[in-house]
């Protein structure tokens, strides 16, 4: 099962002008694995993904998610995707319910659907009493799972999450992180940023982007003896420079 | 000259957002406020730099009262907070000059002070701050706020959001500028930062949990603690969670950090029980606690 590809990217280009946001990347990734995204700020990192989730159109080259081109069917990707950032995941003045029904509507799911996840999700969750509470109430991390569940509702192949864990306290980051395995096990294929390091070795594979290029791209293991060094931080900072 | 806050209360409405905050930071220390989001980090710099006041307690920053003497404390400290605070429709060199006017001085007068930080922005002093990267925002920002030649430096949250190779060079400039006796207190949610301040508070919800050496806070942990790893991350956590002996499982990295509830604890029966759960390649070792495996100690009770 692991080695049927959801996403393939062949020399994937942005240029805006003659900068080149974006320059000739390519990798896959498997069903069902966790691929940490990883890169210094302005590495080109957003630009891709913006790509892949198709709401920008590439200058160049080729990338298929979820069997769905990134030119011609970006509509179907995002049908077959969930999507959470730090930035956008939630609206504050709706309840977590109502956040719930919304995001199931956006994403067609039919009210007898909607209901019978909702109950799931807020028991998995410890949720249930806090039901009718607004979401801008709740604390960060709360806030963050309940998103990630979310973006899951619709039973995406893909979840793409965007510096999920940024400011979240440590044991809700590793409850957080409980949340990813548990949905890679079910087969969902996570797609990752993050600039903690120790959670880059929490993924299956992990590639370093650098000035637009993809500069690395193995195991955490593999990574960590091909720089000679012992953490995924020390290969961070031997390959990742901050150009501006 | 440092700053020193004692019983400090603050609550919004209803809403508490720090309890009786008391600390002393030593004049030309690097003192780091470490916690998560809604910790009440950005309260208390507030407080101290004379923007919001407290419903109870006493504060000082460089020997001043942060009531009588507010005026005094907002010539004597920089501010960088959290948020990007400069002029976005002002250029890199406008923006400066903007701040070194308010605080009636000039660039030339200051200018070795921010010489080593300005310098990586030099080339682009006719740009728009928002147009500028994320990096080169904050590095505009924290000239802007030692332009005045501050004695205490606030900085909230410089390092959110930024990668790691930004966030050590940013660490590199803060000890250099420890080093010219500014008193620097920085708060940040990254718990490896912590290592590199003279001292820490932890603080969750409002409440600092400790306060000591970074050295000092690992040492008062309680429990020995052991680095396992298997070949199934997953299964390993869940395996660990139902195991009647564990004290705390959580991942570090390719690890899981695992402490057990007895006295004595022998690593072979550990060994047996992942063994007989099915999970294989399986590795015990001790290993030390870091900033993150106490915070967690200490959220929990």
């Amino acid at each position: 099962m692991k080695n049927e590809n959801v996403i393939e990217v062949e020399n994937l280009t942005k240029a805006f002008g003659a900068f080149k946001a974006v320059n000739a990347i390519s990798f896959e990734v498997k069903k069902g694995e966790i691929f940490g995204f990883l890169g210094a700020n302005g590495a080109g990192k957003t630009t891709a993904i913006k790509m892949l989730i198709g709401i920008s159109h590439p200058s160049s080259g080729k990338a298929k998610v979820v069997d769905y081109d990134v030119y011609t069917q970006p509509e179907a990707i995002k049908r077959n995707i969930g999507y959470m950032s730090q930035r956008f995941a939630l609206y504050d003045d709706l309840t977590v319910q109502e956040n719930i029904n919304f995001f199931g509507g956006i994403y067609g799911l039919s009210r007898k659907v909607i209901r019978e996840k909702s109950k799931n999700l807020l028991v998995e969750l410890g949720m249930h009493e806090i039901s009718s509470k607004l979401v801008g109430s709740l604390p960060l991390g709360w806030k963050q799972k309940l998103s990630f569940s979310v973006a899951l509702l619709h039973e995406p192949k893909i979840v793409f999450l965007d510096e999920p864990t940024g400011g979240v306290d440590p044991i809700t980051r590793r409850q957080f992180w409980e949340m990813i395995y548990k949905a890679a096990d079910q087969g969902t294929t996570i797609f990752v940023t993050t600039h903690y390091m120790d959670e880059a070795e929490y993924c299956d594979r992990v590639s370093i982007m650098v000035e637009g290029k993809i500069e690395a791209l193995d195991t955490p293991k593999n990574l960590k003896q091909q720089f000679k060094v012992t953490s995924m931080n020390e290969v961070f900072l031997k390959l990742a420079r901050n150009i501006e | 000259m440092g700053i020193s806050l004692s019983n400090i209360d603050k609550s919004y409405k209803k809403q508490i957002a720090v309890r009786n905050i008391t600390f002393d930071v030593n004049p030309g220390e690097l003192f780091g406020l470490i916690g998560p989001d809604g910790a009440g980090k950005t309260t208390i710099f507030r407080i101290l730099a004379t923007l919001l006041l407290p419903d109870n307690g006493k504060a000082t920053v460089a020997g001043l009262d942060i009531i009588k003497d507010y005026k005094a404390i907002r010539n004597s400290v920089g501010y960088m907070p959290g948020r990007f605070s400069l002029y976005q429709d002002l250029t890199v060199e406008e923006n400066l000059n903007f701040f070194a006017t308010i605080f009636g001085t000039t660039i030339a007068e200051n200018y070795d002070l921010i010489k080593d930080i300005y310098e990586q922005i030099a080339p682009f002093k006719d740009r728009r701050a928002g147009k500028l990267s994320g990096g080169m925002k904050q590095k505009l920002a924290l000239s802007c706020a030692l332009i005045h030649k501050p004695k205490v430096l606030f900085l909230d949250e410089p390092t959110t959001g930024v990668d790691p190779v930004s966030r050590k060079e940013f660490w590199e400039m803060l000890k250099r500028l420890q080093k010219r006796g500014i008193t620097i207190l920085v708060s940040t949610p990254y718990m490896d930062e912590a290592a590199l301040c003279d001292r820490i508070a932890l603080i969750q919800e409002g409440e600092i949990l400790d306060i000591d050496t970074p050295q000092a806070i690992v040492d008062k942990f309680p429990k020995d603690i052991y680095n396992v790893k298997a070949d199934n991350m997953y299964k390993l956590i869940q395996t660990l969670q139902r195991y009647e002996h564990t004290y705390s499982v959580f991942p570090f990295g390719e690890f899981v950090h695992y402490t057990d509830k007895r006295v004595t604890f022998k690593t072979e029966e550990l060994q047996h029980y992942l063994e007989s759960s099915g999970l294989n390649a399986i590795t015990i070792a001790p290993t030390h606690a870091d900033i993150e495996d106490a915070f967690m100690e200490l959220a929990k009770k």
